[in-house]
């Protein structure tokens, strides 16, 4: 399940175009949980997830899985990326590219659209659904592989409160069959409603790092104290 | 004036009439252009694609020099050609000079820059869409060529199409390497240079209305048949 | 979509055949003559032979002879087929049967060639009032024996002003740009008579023995390049010094008009 976890960053940094984006930053994830970011737009959050996941390249440090199987991962981004297929298509896509045999992908595709309830819409494009039913669907199908953990970077950004609703719903889910998700978010309700841990990131930089509950009732840097309250922080 | 009527009412007749020379032409000119268009497509599109999502360092001058390749003057393709066809040239020992397959050849060379430069930059738009998407899925550079070109498809189909029309209006090169043999190499193009330059511009410009017909059924069929203006699977 | 494909890829590919045929390259002015589609079918039937005709330029035509595409030339154009022979390239010219040159031009005709008493006079009056004339300036055979009149009247026409039109194209586009343009042309009387936009244009001058245009049929040297099929060149030589080629050729006949006569001599 998740035995690729712990997962270890030891001096990670991210440069682009002369600036640090990211880092050094020192993270030791655990087994089980959720792991809520937070942060300030522009503090890194993406980046960080991003490099955990393998698909940003990064300048320093090390990045250490206890067994890493990149196919164990899933991803899903702000702005979902919906295949010019039927909705259908676009589950059974991860599962085709590992040549699973026929049946067993109709199996887990049913059972993925009856779960995030897009049965009726499994013949139509997938790009005709809305933003919401686009975002349940990319998490379908990034999980759809039985992933050891699953990165979500803001899924519910531009999303209605009734869609975020829904996917928190899915999310707290998926996370309670014990599969673990790494999270960005700026929505404060929701890393409270979904977070074990948290991470609070500003300016590239992990300030602090802890259980949801000793973090948001006693912040320890005043920084995250005022981002708390709600205040802008830079 | 006069001979815009005329030469409508000598399409007709020999339509009506299914003139056998006419059926002959015609038949060898679509031969001719549609395996040129297959044997440039199955070069062009892999290609075109390739050049979308592998960085490679002279990547741009490539993609310039397919571009450019574009403005290549058919009949100095058909000079090349002949030269090489030819029975004092390299590849004088094929005996292919004076055949529909050195008109296969020349065409080939020509409308390949087209389709890949086309298809080239379809791919590209459609690489960015799904970048992110199937980096994180970790699929290996094959099965991204593969999935560009089959969710690509109908914007494919256009640069084909472009090509054929590329090829089915070529003249130039065709009559170098063809040489316009009655029965063996002439096609609708070169019948109509033959005719004009007898003066006869009525029946010029009948096989010039029919080779615009001919152009539009394929068209027409292509697109019927793919189900191009309706959502459906293609 | 499939289904479709396959029935297409038959019908479309079905008629391809193989066959052992000859390659002649011959001027664009033979072609437009109409005499090949009377020659050919006779040819097929006497030797079950398939000639395949290139018609091009004669500059064209010694140039496949040269390098071996073809494997015999009919052309008209003496000092060139010479020239031919001598550097090798051809096994020897044979003289088939000839036709005339005509000059042509607007019916009015402004420069009154009519009245001239050779074809290097009637020129001559062209050039005098310096009336529109479109040459082939294509270096054939009758470029060439255009050329050879002009230097008979005495004109360089290098140095001719712009009234002088070099067009560089075979006949019939000579012809189409002379009736464009309502201008004097030469030409040879085959393609003429077999024009079909002749316009406001009409046979001027003509009857002078130096506007005679022989037609010579010459086989590719085999000794330059094993592929040449010399065998069936002088197979087709053979029957177009027959008899039988001899009454073809002389009935041939455009509009009640004769074109050719037939002078191959007993080799």
């Amino acid at each position: 399940m998740t035995a690729a976890f712990p997962l270890t960053l030891s001096g990670v940094q991210v440069r682009r175009q002369g600036k640090t984006v990211l880092g050094p930053v020192d993270l030791t994830l655990n087994t089980t949980g959720t792991t809520i970011i937070v942060g300030p737009n522009g503090s890194g959050k993406t980046t960080l997830l991003r490099v955990m996941h393998g698909i940003e390249r990064f300048n320093g440090g090390q990045v250490a899985w206890e067994r890493d199987d990149p196919a164990k991962h899933g991803f899903v981004f702000q702005t979902p990326v919906m295949m010019r297929r039927t909705v259908a298509e676009n589950l059974a896509y991860p599962l085709k590219l590992m040549k699973t045999p026929k049946d067993q992908i109709v199996m887990a595709v049913d059972h993925w659209l009856a779960r995030i309830g897009l049965e009726a819409s499994r013949g139509g494009q997938a790009t005709r659904l809305s933003g919401g039913e686009r975002q349940k669907l990319a998490i379908a199908r990034a999980l759809i592989r039985k992933p050891d953990v699953l990165f979500l970077d803001e899924p519910c950004a531009n999303l209605d409160g009734h869609a975020t609703r829904e996917i928190e719903v899915l999310l707290h889910e998926v996370a309670s069959a014990g599969t673990r998700l790494v999270m960005a978010t700026h929505d404060m309700g929701q890393a409270r409603r979904l977070a074990n841990d948290v991470v609070f990131l500003l300016d590239g930089k992990i300030h602090e790092f802890g259980s949801a509950a000793t973090v948001f009732a006693t912040p320890s840097t005043p920084e995250l104290a005022a981002f708390l309250r709600g205040d802008i922080v830079s | 004036m006069i001979e815009f009527l005329d030469g409508l009412a000598a399409a007709f007749w020999l339509v009506v009439n299914l003139d056998e020379e006419l059926w002959e032409i015609s038949l060898r000119s679509l031969r001719v252009t549609l395996s040129a268009l297959l044997i440039a497509s199955a070069i062009a599109i892999p290609l075109g694609t390739y050049l979308a999502v592998q960085r490679f360092r002279y990547r741009r001058f490539v993609i310039s020099m397919i571009n450019a390749l574009m403005g290549l003057p058919p009949v100095v393709v058909g000079l090349v050609v002949y030269i090489m066809l030819s029975r004092s040239g390299p590849f004088g020992v094929l005996n292919l000079l004076f055949t529909p397959t050195a008109m296969i050849i020349a065409q080939v060379i020509i409308i390949t820059p087209v389709i890949a430069s086309i298809a080239h930059q379809s791919m590209r738009e459609l690489w960015a869409e799904y970048h992110d998407l199937l980096i994180s899925l970790n699929t290996s550079k094959r099965q991204r060529i593969l999935t560009l070109i089959y969710d690509g498809r109908r914007n494919l189909l256009t640069a084909a199409l472009a090509g054929f029309g590329r090829a089915i209006g070529e003249v130039g090169a065709i009559m170098i390497v063809g040489g316009n043999i009655d029965h063996v190499t002439r096609v609708l193009t070169t019948a109509i240079a033959l005719e004009t330059g007898k003066g006869d511009f009525a029946l010029a410009l009948g096989l010039g209305f029919i080779l615009i017909g001919i152009a539009i059924l394929v068209n027409l069929a292509i697109h019927t048949l793919s189900r191009t203006e309706r959502e459906g699977r293609w | 979509m499939i289904r479709a494909l396959c029935i297409t890829i038959a019908v479309l590919y079905a008629p391809i055949a193989t066959a052992d045929v000859m390659r002649m390259a011959v001027t664009t002015s033979f072609e437009n003559s109409g005499l090949a589609d009377v020659l050919l079918p006779a040819i097929k039937a006497d030797l079950d032979l398939d000639v395949q005709l290139l018609v091009v330029g004669t500059g064209q035509a010694l140039r496949l002879g040269e390098a071996g595409d073809v494997d015999a030339i009919l052309v008209h154009s003496k000092a060139a087929e010479e020239a031919f022979v001598a550097a090798g390239h051809g096994t020897y010219r044979r003289e088939i049967m000839y036709n005339d040159f005509v000059i042509i031009g607007p019916k009015a005709d402004g420069a009154g060639i009519g009245a001239a008493t050779n074809a290097a006079d009637a020129l001559g009056r062209i050039a005098a009032a310096e009336a529109a004339f479109v040459s082939r300036g294509d270096d054939s055979g009758t470029h060439n024996a255009e050329l050879a009149i002009w230097t008979t009247a005495g004109i360089d026409t290098a140095a001719l002003g712009p009234w002088y039109q070099s067009v560089g194209a075979g006949m019939g586009a000579a012809l189409n740009t002379a009736a464009g343009l309502d201008v004097y042309v030469f030409s040879d009387r085959a393609s003429w008579l077999n024009f079909g936009n002749k316009d406001g244009l009409a046979v001027l001058y003509q009857g002078d023995p130096a506007l005679f245009n022989q037609y010579a049929y010459l086989p590719v040297n085999p000794a330059k390049n094993s592929h040449v099929r010399n065998d069936l060149a002088v197979q087709l030589e053979g029957w177009l010094t027959s008899p039988k080629a001899a009454t073809l050729i002389d009935d041939f006949q455009i509009g009640g008009e004769k074109l050719f006569t037939f002078n191959a001599s007993a080799n």
